[in-house]
């Protein structure tokens, strides 16, 4: 395959993993940013996600766009209400410490994924894509629906920014994060905020892994690699920056695709956490973070 | 069998109301000690009516996990049969299982539980090549008959020792040799390789370009992908355009993606397709996606689907391990086997009690007899205990060799064209464990 093709290739799953990244990271972010917990349970809600959707998708019969919308709907509903579950009975009770958070998630991951190996087996299912759409161009074929993902990606990222920035909700969440006490005095239900928060960044792995689902099949060992992926994306971008993150994801996603498609893939997963070791070094904050304070 | 054990204490023991009183203060431990019980009554006539420990290594977790659920299906199957025939020497099998989430690492240390903790007769049923490897020379040590199952070619290459065999599933290299020839006649010559970058893709790497150089075609290109990738169209532009056929192995949770991608990736004008099942173990052939697949080949270790020429002796296999004409679980469609791979585990419990029997095994003392008995095995016949087929074995090597499959997916199934000699899949021995000092 000539040059030109090859790159287009590169850069459109380059573009497929980011947007699927930036979402996933973008959960992380938010509940750092808002909570300062380290979540290493992440990866697991984004394979409760797929897992549920799995579920959902084959109660419906018929159109496989009906049981993929059913998933895309019920689906994080059900990964959130989880998180919430988990936030109220762990992370609340340790009193949010940040040390003990992490031990606490660590615990929460291996339960979820083991849970999983046990209800839901050890196999890899595929959920059908609403849509089986191949776009043919004159050196290769690719998948419409990879497409759509990108697309589906931008729209719950802006949605999540209008969240974020122009309502009530997003207000009190910038609050929150912004000083936690001066916000409590302000009358703001921190706690309730913290359930709502971490919800929200479990909701959005789960929205991620809806969309993947129908390309890469759910697999009770699936959230190890975006928990690794989205680390280093919150790293590079700044720990709680809504944009930094959307940046960092686009930059490690593309960096993936090109450096895999003409190197070699684990050539680009060390360029990505050598690119993470020289921001701790020379902005620990990360490229768009503000230091902590 | 619950049920069974308990009304057998019964009729042996009379009954008292102390008993009564003993049996249900017992509790959860009188379920332990109700294993061994009716062994004493059903088993009497033995030296020893001691079970025979084996020692069950399983991909219960990890990327190995759905060929260790039904790997470990398979072994039950296969011990309760035993069990209810008499036993081994007349002594019941009792399998101890240990999960190794087909990690190399933890498999070492499942193998030195085996020996120190468990104190097993033999270890058995190891899959994953990596393991194995690592696995191998930790049995040396230990000095413990290890049974493995897992097509790899590292027994018959000499990489293990004197305590290492594969009897009951032919290697990569046998394997290998054995399609050669029909993907080169039928499908196209030159061709690309397409392997997972571990272990058991270097059997497929190091095997495959000389014989299909014998057999008059050509390797244009490798593509080694690690086994835990989840996408794979970025390699596919590192296949060269004049490729015929596409040879694919995969392993691991992600193999469906690979095979979608590469359907969207080419289209309807792809090259041939010639795939080892172990890309597609344990995934439903009607699963969406896989339309692209309709007329490319497989090889099979033993056909998943229930073939019209089946003998007795497949059809006796196939309904004690429960998997219906599909080869999925009775009763659950979706829960489809690794029926390429697992009967390896049926036919090697059945080597491990034939050798058993031969050397008069009676405790670990006597596993030097029972390394020699195995090595003096040459050939197994086709029947309930072997109903892949017939095979020979090599003591030497360690390996046994046997009938291949190549079947051809279509109507969303799978049905045999092609059916390999053992002769097809001989090779020079490249090693003679019996030199070793035991």
């Amino acid at each position: 395959m000539s040059f030109g093709p090859h790159l287009l290739l590169a850069v459109l799953e380059g573009l497929v993993s980011s947007a699927v990244l930036a979402l996933t990271a973008l959960g992380l972010s938010l509940v750092f940013g808002v909570m300062r917990i380290v979540n290493v349970a992440h990866g697991e809600f984004f394979m409760l996600g797929a897992v549920f959707a799995w579920w959902f998708s084959t109660m419906v019969a018929g159109d496989p766009a009906l049981g993929f919308l059913l998933a895309l709907v019920l689906a994080p509903l059900v990964v959130g209400l989880i998180a919430l579950v988990a936030e109220r009975l762990v992370l609340r009770r340790l009193n949010y410490d940040p040390e003990a958070t992490i031990v606490a998630t660590i615990g929460m991951l291996y339960i979820f994924e083991q849970l999983a190996l046990m209800f839901y087996g050890p196999e890899a299912r595929a959920v059908q894509a609403p849509f089986d759409f191949r776009v043919t161009l004159p050196w290769f074929g690719y998948s419409g629906y990879k497409l759509a993902i990108i697309a589906a990606s931008i729209l719950v990222m802006l949605a999540t920014w209008f969240v974020l920035t122009r309502t009530r909700i997003g207000l009190i969440m910038r609050a929150t994060q912004y000083d936690r006490e001066t916000a409590q005095a302000f009358g703001i239900p921190v706690d309730k905020v913290y359930a709502g928060v971490f919800a929200l960044g479990a909701m959005l792995a789960a929205i991620a892994a809806v969309l993947i689902v129908p390309i890469q099949q759910a697999h009770y060992l699936m959230g190890t690699d975006p928990l690794l992926l989205s680390f280093i994306v919150v790293i590079i971008g700044g720990l709680g920056s809504l944009r930094g993150t959307v940046v960092a994801a686009v930059l490690i996603g593309l960096t993936e695709g090109i450096v895999a498609v003409f190197f070699s893939p684990t050539l680009a997963k060390m360029l990505a956490t050598l690119f993470v070791a020289l921001v701790l070094v020379f902005r620990p904050q990360g490229l768009f973070g503000t230091a902590a304070r | 069998m619950t049920d069974k054990r308990k009304s057998s204490l019964i009729l042996t023991k009379p009954l008292t109301r102390r008993t009564a009183l003993k049996g249900l203060a017992g509790g959860l431990g009188a379920a332990a000690a109700l294993g061994t019980a009716p062994g004493f009554v059903r088993y009497a006539q033995a030296a020893s009516s001691e079970p025979i420990k084996i020692g069950f290594e399983c991909h219960r977790t990890g990327i190995g996990a759905a060929y260790g659920r039904w790997y470990e299906r398979t072994t039950n199957a296969a011990v309760k049969l035993i069990n209810d025939a008499g036993g081994i020497n007349g002594r019941p099998i009792k399998l101890i299982v240990e999960d190794d989430g087909t990690d190399a690492k933890r498999g070492t240390e499942v193998m030195e539980k085996f020996a120190s903790e468990h104190k097993v007769d033999v270890v058995f049923g190891t899959l994953f090549s990596n393991v194995v490897i690592a696995n191998g020379p930790t049995a040396g040590e230990l000095r413990m008959p290890y049974y493995v199952v897992s097509e790899g070619h590292q027994v018959a290459s000499g990489k293990m020792n004197r305590y290492v065999f594969q009897p009951g599933i032919t290697d990569v290299k046998s394997q290998v040799m054995s399609v050669a020839p029909f993907i080169v006649g039928n499908l196209g010559k030159k061709v690309t390789q397409i392997f997972p970058d571990y272990a058991f893709g270097y059997d497929h790497r190091d095997n495959l370009p000389p014989a299909i150089e014998k057999a008059g075609g050509k390797v244009a290109a490798q593509i080694a992908i690690p086994p835990t990738e989840t996408s794979f169209t970025r390699y596919f532009p590192q296949i060269p355009s004049d490729t015929e056929v596409i040879y694919h192995v995969m392993v691991g949770p992600a193999v469906l993606t690979f095979v979608k991608e590469m359907g969207e990736f080419y289209g309807s004008k792809g090259p041939q397709l010639f795939g080892f099942i172990d890309s597609l173990e344990a995934v439903d052939m009607a699963t969406p996606g896989l339309e692209f697949l309709d007329g490319s080949h497989f090889w099979e270790g033993s056909p998943r689907y229930l073939q019209a020429n089946a003998g007795e002796a497949q059809k006796f296999y196939r309904d004690h391990v429960g998997i219906d004409e599909n080869g999925a679980a009775k009763g659950d469609p979706k829960d489809v086997s690794t029926a390429g791979h697992m009967f390896g585990c049926w036919e090697t419990l059945y080597v491990i009690k034939k050798a058993m029997e031969d050397a008069g095994y009676q405790s670990p003392d006597d596993k030097k007899k029972l390394i020699e008995a195995t090595e003096a095995m040459t050939a197994f016949a086709e029947g309930k205990e072997h109903p892949q087929g017939d095979k020979t074995f090599n003591g030497k090597t360690h390996q046994c060799f046997g009938h291949q499959n190549i079947s051809q997916f279509k109507d969303k199934k799978l049905a045999v064209v092609h059916r390999t000699s053992i002769e097809d899949g001989m090779y020079e021995p490249e090693a003679d464990y019996t030199t070793e000092k035991l």
